[in-house]
């Protein structure tokens, strides 16, 4: 989409772009093989970064060898990142095992029945896990009780004995450290055993599956970006909601809403559009020079790069873009912060 | 202390979860124990059984119905397999590795038909749950259990009170000295590999009835199976199920009373013990 855009108002200085576009499987060492590939046989003149934690990292050692710019935008574990020609593009903050639990917990206090025990069950995928370690630390901070702490294993497909625990612990709120398809299965799961959480959170469920179980009423998730207002008062933004419908709906998506991971990522070309534009060159130290001493404004909102003694490269501390939101009637909508909420927190 | 409740629908999570080892190692341990095939595309077709039953129950069509037209389409299947792995003579090690390239071939068509998107199956069975005491049992896997035994129970009673099934393991014990006493063993060995790939289908359909499928999921399931056949013995059709109930058990109660990353550690340490005792049953 972004692609088709810029072309169409000439390009970057001038010169169409060209998307050389590899599938790395979702594996990191993939994602190795075909970064050196992009920079020594295809020659690219700039790299954009791959899909999720692991992948980044690798991606990131072959742009450090190299010295290219990587704009990334899925990367949970900024402390990891010591390559100072990177640059987080997802809105997230440098230290989001405080910022992102913090958030939850603000939203849930704002409940009409604000929790005091919790239930936290997280996947041992490593930024999931390292965040719900984050959520304990929180939890405890805020006076709430933890009634209940499970880790399991990433893929783990056998959901009724932790849905049996969650039950048994009888938690006023459950916070998942989930992904991708963790939170159906474990919402299918309670379904199974008559449990309905009274509060639950789900870290990064897939939204379009998750949102159609009618277990998931009520459930809270992290985004940037969701299809109501002040999100879609930016004209830029609504065009974009627009634009995404339409291609979604030729390529047959099963859901065609823009949310977290179409923001982030259209929020990622819209970076190297800025920087390239604003740093009048294709040289990768210059574009990241200009990165560093101005921000961005995307269709999540405006993005920043600072560096501080006690923080990860390139990463502000202590605030970031994400928001919670909430299925309520079978739609997410933003419920916490207040400014960028659609409807009130249930 | 985990209370009674806990205990007792973890107990029966197992036992589900475990019957579904059991009907998915079905067809693997028949096909490597006597057919001396280590089929690893049994868990692509299990999959590919799962999305046409979803497929064909968005259609309007019954999932336990599509097995009418599912499993015999599974059997051709299988018999073709056989039939090009027998051509080429492939011996058993190099099975692994071309049937594996069968799974990576059968995984870009399950992408390419229906994207790498979960696909959940919506049924009526889905809606049907009992409350029995405490306990809560639901009508998909109460299906997959009695599936499961039934099946399993129908090729042990073939196997042994047949003649075919006689004839099918005098093969798998001395296929040419089978042969010189009229056994037809090629034709035989095709037939049972098509009945191996339809016990995928059955598989397939009863794993869409209770998960959710996403085509890089299968890999997921290889490790346990793999245990269970093992464990439950090669060519032995009741060996899966009794292997995967124990299997499924064990995790399920590991998940209820210490922690669920515990898990996988027992279906593996139950199979290296196995190995360890009674290491000439592989």
């Amino acid at each position: 989409m972004w692609l088709d855009e810029v072309n169409r108002k000439g390009g970057l200085l001038g010169r169409k772009v060209e998307w050389v576009l590899k599938d790395d499987q979702s594996r990191p060492d993939v994602a190795r093989t075909l970064y050196e590939q992009l920079i020594t046989v295809d020659k690219v003149d700039l790299i954009n970064g791959p899909y999720a934690t692991a992948n980044i990292l690798s991606a990131m050692g072959v742009a450090q060898r190299y010295s290219k710019l990587l704009l990334h935008n899925s990367f949970g574990t900024p402390r990891l990142a010591k390559y100072d020609m990177q640059f987080p593009t997802s809105g997230g903050s440098g230290d989001p095992e405080n910022v992102w639990p913090n958030l939850v917990f603000s939203t849930v206090a704002a409940a009409p029945r604000p929790p005091k025990t919790v239930a936290i069950v997280t996947s041992k995928f490593p930024s999931l896990h390292f965040i719900s370690l984050g959520a304990r630390e929180a939890a405890k901070k805020r006076g709430l009780t933890e009634v209940l702490f499970l880790e399991y294993e990433f893929g783990n497909r056998e959901f009724g004995p932790i849905a049996s625990r969650i039950k048994d612990a009888k938690p006023d709120f459950v916070f998942v450290g989930a992904t991708g398809l963790d939170a159906v299965m474990m919402l299918e799961a309670m379904k199974k055993i008559d449990y309905q959480p009274p509060m639950h959170f789900y870290m990064f469920p897939a939204p379009g599956p998750t949102a159609k179980v009618p277990e998931a009423r009520g459930a809270l998730a992290f985004t940037t970006f969701e299809e109501h207002p002040p999100f879609t008062s930016n004209p830029r933004a609504a065009e974009f909601v627009k634009a995404f419908h339409e291609r979604a709906k030729q390529a047959g998506l099963p859901d065609t809403a823009v949310d977290l991971h179409a923001s982030i990522a259209y929020s990622t070309w819209q970076t190297l559009e800025a920087a390239v534009n604003g740093a009048k060159s294709l040289d990768d130290k210059a574009i990241a020079q200009w990165l560093r001493s101005n921000s961005v404004d995307t269709v999540m909102g405006r993005l920043r790069w600072e560096t501080t003694a006690e923080g990860p490269v390139n990463y502000v501390m202590g605030q970031d873009l994400y928001k919670v939101k909430q299925v309520q009637d079978g739609k997410w909508v933003v419920v916490w912060p207040k400014e960028f909420a659609g409807a009130k927190v249930q | 202390m985990p209370s009674a409740a806990l205990l007792g629908q973890s107990l029966l999570a197992g036992i589900f979860a475990g019957a579904l080892y059991g009907l998915l190692g079905l067809g693997l341990t028949l096909s490597w124990g006597m057919l001396r095939q280590i089929n690893l595309a049994h868990f692509a077709l299990v999959f590919l059984g799962g999305y046409l039953t979803y497929q064909l129950a968005a259609a309007g069509f019954d999932p336990l119905a599509t097995l009418a037209l599912i499993a015999p389409a599974f059997f051709i299947l299988g018999v073709a397999l056989h039939a090009l792995l027998a051509r080429f003579k492939v011996g058993i090690l190099n099975t692994l590795l071309v049937t594996y390239g069968f799974t990576v071939m059968l995984e870009s068509l399950l992408q390419w038909i229906w994207s790498a998107d979960y696909r959940r199956m919506d049924s009526h069975y889905g809606a049907v749950k009992w409350k029995v005491g405490e306990l809560f049992v639901s009508l998909p896997e109460l299906i997959t259990l009695a599936i499961a035994c039934a099946t399993a129970l129908a090729m042990w009673a073939v196997l042994r009170y047949t003649d075919l099934g006689k004839a099918l393991r005098a093969i798998a014990e001395d296929a040419p000295m089978a042969a010189a006493f009229g056994v037809n063993h090629k034709l035989l060995s095709l037939l049972l590999s098509g009945l191996c790939a339809a016990l995928a289908a059955v598989a397939g359909t009863c794993l869409a009835l209770t998960y959710t499928l996403a085509p890089s999921q299968m890999y997921a399931w290889i490790g346990v199976v793999f245990a269970v056949v093992m464990i439950g013995g090669l060519g032995n059709p009741l060996g899966p199920l009794v292997a995967g109930l124990a299997i499924g058990v064990s995790e399920a109660l590991t998940m209820a009373i210490t922690a669920p990353a515990w898990a996988p550690l027992v279906s593996f340490s139950l199979l290296i013990g196995a190995l360890l005792v009674r290491p000439q049953r592989f």
